[in-house]
């Protein structure tokens, strides 16, 4: 077999290594806060729209939930230029992730408005609230507590998924994990390391993200089973 | 844009078409025997993960440990370590092998979970009166569990399946010759990219969109059948 | 297993048994002998035990400390050979979700008799047959479990348990889950059983039942047994304030 695995050459770069997970987290807040503002904006059409914009959102959702997100950043980064716009890489896999995250959240988002039960807008509606009123202490605070599971289970995804940035070039997490290989070329040492990176910043979200849920929605979320 | 149909005669000749065509059944090719392994041996995994007794908690305690691992790390890392384990090791340079041994794994930890949500939805008495009956574990999860939790587990199973087909398109980055891949190599050979890449656009979506309508579907009659 | 000699031998003794669900201690301290033939009611406000005690018997529940024995028999909860044995001569009926779905009614009933007790199938079908007949369900046997009413699911699970030919049998809350128009049918059927002397141990909260079926009734609360007793005693004039509070309360609510 002759290969040792020597991890100290690989835990001098440690430091580097973290500070692309802030890159990490940069984009997948913005593609995410980005994504939930198109998406809460495409739901509304779709559950209160008009036909045609309702099916034009229809043809975006499917287009966007049936090809990859990988191809999808590919051609923003390489096709785009032969229309004159040219985006940095960064730029590239922001939008791309934000616009599949818009079509995703979207669907999320759009089953949360149908699960509003008619009993309790009748509810609110015979309390003599108002509209604002019955969003607010009703509607809102329900939705809320229905969507905060399937949301904050899209988000991890989208953690793991900035990991394609790397592809284009971007020096997040993964992306220096590149760089560090290039250098010392301890491939399986560098991997692994970003590896455990990974599922510790998982672990990380995944426990702040069930902390607010039950705190702030009431939304009972587990950590591990 | 004339320029882009001007190339489109010279895209779609039928060594590209073949070309593109078994790209195509290199992606469907992962994703189905990522899948059914997965679900073979993720449904072991739920099974023995449920078991109770003590001289099994080692293999439950690696189960979760297993599971957990390949839920929270990006397909591309799993396909990268995966990739230079074999190298190194010189176990292998076969591509589809080292991608298909890893979706494997990745789709098992995925699949495990999914059916271990379905068997955990079945009302918990019903595990009472078989047990109170002198069932054992697995005559109870293969006379009473399964039956009923199949059609919990088949929808988001089937769900996960369709997702899996556009993340093998990361096993692109090993090299292995799937879509993405043809897509990246027409794209080099000096076609345009908006050729390239929306052709491929267009061939994922092909593959996954009437998959989806079927699951719709399926989940549909499903939730009248239990109703 | 052990063999224990003795005279006036109960059918269940309990003794000094303290059972835990996870830290809490769900039952304390419990003594309790049940003589064969007799029907014993367990009475008491909720979280007090009183399903813990028939989950605990049927093996649901280990046991942390005391002794169980079965028809002379002490038996180890922790065993799993025991285990089988006293499974064989207990049978449970549970609040709800008692029937497997994926079965129909016939199929249910044999079920665990065919595949567990290996005994000889058109046997089993026949005396299956003539349960469900006498609880008044014999057109029901090709029925699946959700096209039937909760009563009727209930009179099934009673049947089931019969078949297994059990020496005792558990009632835990059956009719608690029921449209109170379906209660009546189901205690019409433990009316018939107990008339024909099967050991029982019943949990319920309808109490004018109980008072009338019971050979004893048993008044538990936050896990120990504070009272037991003649169902008219326990009813009319308890000797423990615990109990007469909460016979109070109840009474008062009808």
């Amino acid at each position: 077999m002759g290969y040792t695995l020597v991890y100290t050459q690989v835990l001098e770069f440690f430091p580097y290594l973290i500070k692309g997970a802030w890159i990490s987290l940069q984009i997948v807040v913005l593609a995410f806060f980005g994504g939930m503002f198109f998406g809460l904006i495409f739901a509304t059409i779709r559950t209160f729209g008009n036909k045609l914009m309702n099916n034009m959102v229809i043809w975006y959702v499917t287009f966007f939930t049936n090809t990859p997100q990988l191809v999808q950043i590919y051609f923003l980064f390489f096709a785009l230029p032969e229309f004159g716009i040219l985006l940095s890489p960064f730029v590239a896999v922001l939008l791309g992730m934000t616009l599949n995250a818009a079509a995703y959240l979207c669907e999320i988002q759009r089953a949360g408005f149908l699960s509003i039960r008619q009993n309790e807008l009748d509810a609110a509606k015979t309390l003599n609230f108002t509209l604002t009123q019955q969003v607010k202490y009703v509607i809102l605070p329900h939705i809320m507590k229905v969507l905060f599971p399937p949301l904050s289970n899209h988000y991890i995804i989208m953690t793991l998924g900035t990991s394609m940035a790397a592809i284009f070039g971007v020096e997040e997490l993964t992306g220096r994990a590149f760089n560090i290989n290039s250098e010392t070329f301890r491939s399986v040492e560098i991997f692994s390391l970003t590896a455990l990176v990974y599922i510790a910043i998982t672990f990380l979200a995944t426990f702040m993200l069930a902390i607010i849920g039950r705190y702030f929605f009431k939304a009972k979320m587990r950590i591990i089973q | 844009m004339e320029r882009l149909i001007e190339e489109i005669p010279s895209f779609f000749t039928i060594w590209n078409i073949i070309f593109l065509a078994k790209a195509m059944g290199v992606t469907f090719l992962l994703t189905a025997i990522g899948c059914f392994v997965g679900f073979s041996v993720g449904g072991l995994l739920a099974i023995f993960r449920k078991t109770k007794s003590l001289a099994l908690l080692p293999l439950r305690i690696f189960i979760v440990i297993y599971t957990e691992i390949f839920r929270r790390i990006p397909f591309l890392i799993s396909l990268l370590l995966m990739f230079y384990i074999f190298m190194i090791l010189k176990i292998s340079d076969n591509l589809f092998l080292i991608a298909t041994i890893t979706v494997c794994l990745i789709a098992t930890a995925y699949i495990g979970e999914i059916i271990r949500s379905g068997i955990e939805s079945i009302n918990q008495t019903q595990w009472d009166a078989a047990e109170a009956m002198n069932f054992s574990y697995f005559q109870i999860l293969k006379e009473v569990i399964f039956p009923q939790a199949w059609k919990v587990i088949l929808p988001p199973a089937f769900s996960f399946f369709i997702m899996f087909i556009k993340d093998t398109a990361l096993a692109s980055q090993i090299g292995v010759m799937e879509l993405t891949f043809a897509a990246k190599i027409l794209n080099n050979k000096g076609f345009s990219p908006l050729l390239s890449f929306g052709t491929i656009l267009i061939l994922y979506f092909i593959l996954s969109f009437p998959l989806d309508r079927f699951g719709k579907y399926m989940e549909r009659k499903l939730v009248t059948n239990r109703n | 297993m052990e063999n224990i000699w003795r005279e006036n031998l109960s059918q269940i003794e309990i003794k000094s048994l303290n059972a835990y669900y996870d830290k809490l201690h769900v039952l304390k301290d419990i003594n309790l002998n049940v003589e064969k033939g007799e029907i014993l009611s367990l009475i008491g406000p909720s979280g007090s035990g009183k399903s813990s005690l028939l989950k605990m018997l049927v093996g649901l529940l280990k046991p942390k400390s005391g002794n169980v024995i079965l028809n002379n028999n002490q038996l180890n909860y922790n065993n799993n050979s025991d285990l089988r044995i006293i499974r064989e001569q207990i049978a449970i009926v549970f609040q709800q979700y008692n029937l497997f779905q994926n079965m129909n009614v016939l199929k249910n009933v044999c079920i665990a008799p065919t595949k567990i007790q290996k005994r000889n199938k058109k046997q089993v079908e026949e005396q299956a047959i003539n349960l469900l007949e006498k609880v008044g369900l014999k057109d029901k046997l090709k029925s699946y479990p959700d096209e039937l009413s909760g009563g009727q699911q209930q009179r099934v699970a009673i049947a089931r348990a019969l078949c297994l030919n059990p020496e005792i049998l558990l009632l835990d809350e059956v009719t608690s889950a029921l449209d109170p128009e379906l209660v009546q049918e189901v205690l019409d059927s433990v009316r018939l059983l107990a008339s024909e002397g099967m050991t029982m141990l019943i949990v319920s909260h309808e109490m004018s039942f109980v008072k009338e079926v019971s050979s004893r009734v048993v008044f538990m609360d936050n896990g120990s047994i504070i009272e037991i007793n003649d169902p008219k005693i326990i009813f009319e004039n308890p000797k423990e304030k615990r109990t007469s509070d909460f016979v109070g309360k109840i009474l008062k609510d009808k």
